[in-house]
């Protein structure tokens, strides 16, 4: 499973290289506004394509970052790319609570001086059965679930997006029951695939793919990655989810990437990989089955989807 | 007044009009310029024009009864070919694009997936529709005959704007105002019924 393997950065580097691209994307973005921009983004790729699947591609930048579901920016999937220019993603706290030793607030920066950054190339599967390889930049969530030291009777960990109408038009509309809400259980919030992403392709996490931290769960249907998080609560019981509030027939609270759990609205037997021509077969757990798996083995997931 | 020679006339333009969407998603498709996503993109916009054009099709009988624009009713006929040619290319794309003509799957689709349903039977019923169109088609059947095979319109129009409230995740704003459209349109037809003077007894 290569696509698991991860290049360590150390924090220090990253926020270099972070800037050296800041850098040259500002000037490119000067020369010509239009997706070319984005072309060398970053001149060394082989950083991320040593660590992917065979069958697997990148995709661009521009389709990472011009197709999203992201419903506090709008329904439609250009939305977030076109209405998310006024989201202002720092200073950011992150406020955690519920069964912990001590609820306390942190800085990002001071989780960001704590934890070790990494790249991760992970397949990303929409519920509505198209999929890309994004590279990300992130921690494992351990690492925070450490800091924040959970008791022993959490079971659950429940996040909360920001609510924030005035910046994220598609807050002022109830399409769903702001602010969104995601969960996990706790041994899924401690897999060493599950990360809080803060960037893709080296630089900071774009305001349309969840600026400045959102949670990455790469066997879980996509909703379940949560963006911009400015809550963690720790819990005993299994937590409310939006998608699942909306339509418990149609989302659960697992929501694990299935191709044998149809749902009512799409075949989850097969995907389009963004960029390409004709559907692929869905991989159970999206591919991570061989990390994952045991988590359920006790479970029937026809039933718990 | 409008006469039938002002509404004949207007319908070259129409035709070019109503058929440009189609050839510039065709030739945005073929050079790529369609999107990140552009099967799903080009199926969208054929299935949202498909759904509109029905809908205007029920407004000029509705339209044909305000004095002035009685002959507006010239135009029916060619914009109820031009749905059934939007959601040929809208199915043919999901198909042939989007499954590759996979039909054991798509089958299982159509039977299994309530919006896909709605959708299939709602181009089946259009289907005997289109195929009466000709002058000769209403000589041979008879117009009343022909009128009652054209009711078929009213369920085409609710399936296919269930089949566009299914399928939208959340927002269902717009799929809400189509399907109120298409009932206060369906409302009046009743109304204007029960209302109609006796002409015998």
């Amino acid at each position: 499973m290569k696509i698991l393997g991860s290049e360590i950065t150390p924090y220090k580097t990253y926020l270099n290289r972070r800037k050296f691209i800041k850098g040259s994307l500002a000037s490119a973005m000067l020369a010509t506004v239009t997706s070319s921009a984005f072309a060398n983004h970053d001149s060394d790729l082989s950083i991320y394509t040593k660590n992917l699947n065979e069958n697997d591609k990148l995709n661009s930048y521009e389709e990472i970052t011009t197709y999203n579901n992201f419903y506090e920016f709008g329904t439609h999937k250009k939305h977030p790319h076109l209405n998310s220019g006024n989201f202002k993603p720092r200073p950011w706290t992150i406020k955690i609570d519920g069964l912990v030793k001590k609820p306390q607030t942190f800085d990002l920066e001071k989780i960001l001086s704590n934890v070790t950054i990494e790249d991760r190339v992970y397949r990303l599967r929409c519920v509505e059965a198209w999929s890309m390889v994004i590279p990300w930049q992130g921690f494992q969530l351990s690492e925070l679930i450490k800091m924040a030291e959970p008791l022993s009777s959490a079971k659950y960990v429940q996040f909360v997006t920001v609510f924030r109408p005035e910046e994220m038009p598609g807050q002022q509309k109830r399409t769903i029951i702001w602010p969104y809400r995601e969960g996990l259980r706790m041994d899924e919030a401690m897999n060493p695939l599950t990360i809080l992403a803060t960037g893709l392709y080296g630089h900071e996490m774009p305001n349309q793919n969840g600026a400045p931290i959102r949670l990455v769960v790469p066997w879980k249907y996509g909703f379940k990655s949560i963006k911009s998080i400015v809550e963690i609560r720790f819990l005993d019981t299994q937590p409310e989810t939006s998608w699942e509030t909306l339509a418990p027939w149609e989302y659960g609270f697992y929501a694990n990437v299935n191709p044998n759990v149809n749902h009512p609205r799409w075949s989850q037997g097969t995907e389009r990989r963004i960029g390409e021509f004709k559907r692929r077969e869905t991989l159970m757990f999206n591919g991570y089955e061989e990390q994952v798996a045991h988590l359920y083995k006790d479970l029937d997931l026809t039933k718990f989807y | 007044m409008f006469s039938t020679r002002n509404f004949n006339r207007s319908k070259p333009v129409l035709f070019i009009l109503i058929l440009f969407p189609s050839l510039l998603w065709a030739y945005q498709f073929v050079t790529g310029n369609l999107g990140v996503n552009p099967i799903e993109k080009l199926m969208d916009e054929l299935g949202l024009m498909a759904l509109r054009l029905i809908i205007i099709t029920l407004m000029i009988t509705t339209l044909s009864n305000i004095r002035p624009l009685k002959s507006i009713v010239v135009l029916r006929r060619m914009i109820g070919l031009f749905a059934f040619y939007y959601v040929c290319l809208h199915f043919s794309t999901y198909i042939v694009l989007d499954h590759f003509l996979d039909m054991q799957f798509i089958i299982q689709d159509i039977i299994k997936r309530p919006f896909i349903t709605f959708g299939f039977i709602s181009f089946l019923f259009l289907i005997p529709l289109a195929s009466t169109s000709t002058n000769n088609m209403i000589k041979r059947l008879g117009f009343k005959l022909w009128k009652k095979i054209h009711y078929l319109i009213y369920p085409v129009a609710i399936l296919a704007s269930m089949h566009f409230y299914v399928l939208v995740r959340a927002d269902k704003t717009e799929p809400v105002i189509y399907m109120g459209i298409i009932i206060l349109l369906l409302l009046h037809r009743i109304f204007k019924r029960l209302t109609r003077p006796q002409l015998v007894q």
